[in-house]
């Protein structure tokens, strides 16, 4: 194979693994492609709150289970005073606090923060009992309303086809305050809900049924009670109903706490005890989303990738990885363009200085710095050094330089010029050293030509690098480096006319 | 595409340029450096020490080297070496773009005269022997050797076209065909360098006679030296064939596919190899005001048995084959 065939294969091959490796990571692990992309994450608190009673306090809370289209982002637990454990039981997570002894009002928090994603609510098949307890509904007193609850019964078994659409008519009749039947029933479970009473009914029809507690997830809800979602076993599988309407499904933000099972909050040792919620949201960068949700899983392209590093180096892998970006405009105008700079990747160090001094601070302390510097280095240039020496020479001085500059803006209040230091020190003596050479070699006119076009470049990948598109997408999906691994191979392969040449050779034409 | 206004005065369409043949820096780098050049020749040809070696063991007739330094030289070895010297050259040995030469014609007492009548001390040759040696003129900065060469006693024919300086004949080989050929000549306005882009003319030479055919400077057609005000048209190279010869061996002495041949014509040994180039540029083109596409296109497509002849036949096929009409 040629060598030009195994560039572009290889390119080729570079390019789809960057870009797969990126699809990868917006679509599956949720990273945005654009910068400024917000999330909605809402932060749900519940506070168990009780009286304690001065003898030994243990409360439980059920926690919610792992849900498919709620993706837990954290949770947190204030325990002031409580020791705390989390333990596994009935297929279920219990938080519970426990004390020795404590007296008076208690409040007890966990706090999670949970991401809508798309997707089903609830996973199916669920290992749920599909037992049928019959209530006892055969004392006298009764006799009206097991009547009511057969008519109830038999009319919504009238109206319906099968047991999703008995239920959708039950729940409707439970609903319609004109029905004669359902006014008896409510009046005699006088401090039951409708939840509650719905679940009766349905066992008297041998339907299995259970209760799903959770909350609807609207900004800026406090003291919430927790609501009540009703589920059915069809015959085949599970059936999520929203009792007030009678629909089926579970509601778009509706988030699910406790699915069947027993109570939500169990306090041993106080009285008046209850849980309320409160819900708020907040918009998130779609970034620290996926970081979150990923982090949980250990997924492994982000596990092994330079956010596992702390925060520190990833500011620091945040500029080398703008580095390629100015190699690749420091190839383009090199190859496309024809531009001469004083050493090939010396504009990108100066762009980086760029980012970190701000554009025009830094242009003119480079400024100054090679004036000053040369001017130095013409004076060092009389007294017959070595050259290592000399450049070492040079390097001190640029060091001085930079602190003079330094001291002297900072007493005159220019705070920019501290930034400074970001200047890497011997390139810029190389590049002293080296224009001084042109200068006595090719004149000044060369001087000027070189700096200008290594500054000209260095600007070019400033502006580049500091793009937050690029910013965004350097450090969000390093894979995209492979991609420009695979546009620098073409390019190098690159056999026409620089737009320079276009210039250089027009006399040939004419 | 239509161009802006202000750019199409200055410059031409890409497409034009390759029907013209003209050869453009990237498709040199790809095409022809990297696809003939191997890169474990190189050093026969950017340390101009090797390349001084490889020619004496050619036969190939150089100009001579007094003294090579390859380690730092004490003062007093300098001054040993260029004490008893009138006219001598110090060079880099791997030194480029001619960076680093410093050409001394003559003495006036303690001090030594560069051919514009400038005067350096001892102690300035000194500091170039040492900047040399700490790399300030070599690729990369690495440490660089020095040598001291005898001054070419230049042959008088082109004192009418050279101000101050050296006028030497670039040839480019490609495949051991002499392709191409120009005549470099400073001017006053080059400060007495061959380099085009500083100034100098560029004289393109056909191939099969010797004669000039085009000249050019700072990229404007020109008949007359701008210095001398002599005709370029009665310019003619002597023993060119020789010279063409002398390149052309150049391919079997340093194995190199694509090749600048830098020659200058001494009074008395006619033209020795002042050095050779692996990345010869692009200028000569300019000089001849002809593409180098076109003749490399040529050589690349002939039959393989043409890469079986020998100098003179090579020699004898690109004068036939690639004369100016």
């Amino acid at each position: 194979m040629s060598p030009r065939a195994q560039v572009y294969i290889l390119a080729a091959l570079l390019a789809l693994m960057g870009a797969g490796l990126t699809a990868y990571k917006h679509f599956q692990l949720g990273f945005p492609l654009l910068p400024g992309e917000y999330r909605t994450v809402w932060t749900i608190e519940a506070k168990v709150g009780f009286d304690a009673e001065g003898g030994p306090v243990k409360a439980a809370l059920t926690l919610p289970r792992a849900q498919r289209n709620m993706e837990v982002l954290g949770e947190t637990f204030s325990s002031s005073g409580y020791g705390f454990n989390v333990i596994h039981q009935d297929d279920e997570y219990r938080a519970v606090w426990a004390r020795r002894a404590a007296s008076g009002a208690q409040s007890l928090f966990y706090q999670l923060d949970v991401h809508q994603t798309p997707g089903a609510a609830l996973e199916q098949p669920l290992d749920l009992s599909t037992q049928v307890t019959k209530p006892f509904l055969g004392a006298r007193e009764q006799e009206a309303v097991r009547l009511a609850i057969f008519s109830l019964v038999d009319t919504a078994r009238e109206r319906s086809s099968d047991t999703r659409t008995f239920t959708s008519e039950l729940l409707t009749a439970l609903g319609d305050t004109r029905n004669q039947d359902r006014n008896l029933i409510f009046g005699y479970y006088k401090n039951r809900s409708l939840v509650d009473v719905a679940l009766l009914v349905l066992a008297v029809a041998d339907i299995p049924a259970h209760r799903i507690r959770g909350l609807y997830l609207e900004d800026d809800r406090r003291r919430l009670d927790p609501e009540d979602l009703l589920e059915i076993y069809d015959g085949k599988r599970w059936v999520v109903f929203e009792p007030v309407s009678g629909s089926p499904g579970v509601p778009k933000n509706f988030f699910i706490w406790q699915r069947g099972g027993k109570s939500l909050l169990d306090v041993e040792g106080g009285r008046n005890s209850g849980v309320t919620f409160s819900v708020i949201s907040n918009d998130v960068p779609a970034r620290d989303v996926a970081m979150l949700s990923t982090s949980q899983e250990k997924e492994a392209l982000v596990d092994f990738s330079i956010y596992s590093l702390p925060i520190e180096q990833q500011s620091i892998f945040k500029l080398i990885l703008l580095v390629p970006v100015g190699a690749l405009v420091v190839v383009l105008l090199r190859v496309f363009i024809g531009l001469r700079t004083s050493g090939t990747f010396m504009p990108v160090l100066l762009a980086i200085a760029f980012i970190e001094t701000q554009l025009l601070t830094g242009l003119s302390i480079f400024v100054l710095i090679l004036i000053l510097g040369l001017w130095v280095r013409f004076y060092l240039s009389r007294l017959n050094l070595l050259l290592v020496a000399r450049i070492a020479a040079v390097v001190v001085t640029v060091v001085i330089l930079m602190g003079a500059i330094s001291v002297v803006s900072f007493k005159l209040g220019i705070e920019q010029a501290l930034t400074v230091t970001f200047f890497p020190m011997i390139i810029l003596a190389w590049t002293i050293e080296r224009m001084s050479i042109v200068w006595e070699e090719d004149g000044p006119y060369e001087v000027v030509i070189q700096a200008g076009g290594s500054l000209l470049v260095a600007v070019l990948a400033w502006w580049v690098m500091t793009n937050r598109y690029i910013e965004h997408w350097t450090f969000n999906f390093p894979e995209l480096l492979l991609v420009l691994l695979g546009v620098i191979l073409i390019i190098g392969n690159y056999t026409g006319f620089r737009l320079g040449e276009l210039a250089r050779f027009r006399q040939l034409v004419r | 595409m239509q161009l802006p206004s202000f750019l199409r005065g200055g410059l031409v369409s890409p497409f034009t340029l390759r029907k013209m043949g003209v050869l453009g820096m990237n498709a040199r780098n790809v095409r022809y450096i990297a696809r003939y050049n191997d890169r474990d020749r190189y050093p026969i040809v950017d340390d101009k020490l090797n390349t001084k070696r490889a020619a004496k063991r050619a036969r190939i007739p150089v100009p001579e080297l007094i003294a090579a330094f390859e380690t730092q030289p004490s003062r007093a070895r300098v001054m040993e070496v260029i004490g008893p010297l009138q006219q001598f050259v110090i060079k880099p040995a791997r030194g480029s773009g001619g960076k680093g030469i410093l050409v001394i014609v003559g003495r006036d007492g303690e001090d030594y005269l560069k051919p514009s009548g400038a005067h350096v001390t001892a102690l300035d040759i000194q500091r170039h022997v040492s900047n040399i040696h700490s790399g300030l003129y070599s690729l990369g900065g690495k440490p660089d050797r020095v040598m001291i060469e005898a001054l070419v006693d230049f042959d008088p024919i082109f004192d009418k076209y050279s101000f101050e300086g050296v006028p030497d004949i670039r040839v480019i080989v490609f495949r051991g065909f002499p392709v191409m050929a120009m005549l470099r000549c400073s001017t006053h306005s080059s400060d007495g360098k061959a380099n085009l882009h500083q100034g100098a003319v560029g004289v393109g030479i056909d191939l099969a006679t010797g004669k000039s055919c085009h000249a050019v400077q700072r990229g404007v057609r020109i008949h007359k030296h701008p210095d001398t005000e002599m005709p370029f048209s009665d310019l003619v190279v002597p023993g060119w064939t020789d010279l063409v010869k002398l390149a052309a061996s150049c391919y079997e002495m340093t194995g190199l596919g694509y090749l600048g041949c830098d020659i200058v014509l001494d009074r008395k040994r006619g033209p020795l190899l002042l050095e050779a180039n692996a990345r010869p540029g692009l200028a000569i083109q300019i000089a001849n005001g002809i593409g180098l596409r076109t003749r490399l296109e040529h050589i690349e497509r002939m039959d393989i048995e043409h890469f079986e002849k020998n100098v003179d036949e090579r020699v004898e096929y690109s004068m036939d084959y690639f004369a100016s009409r």
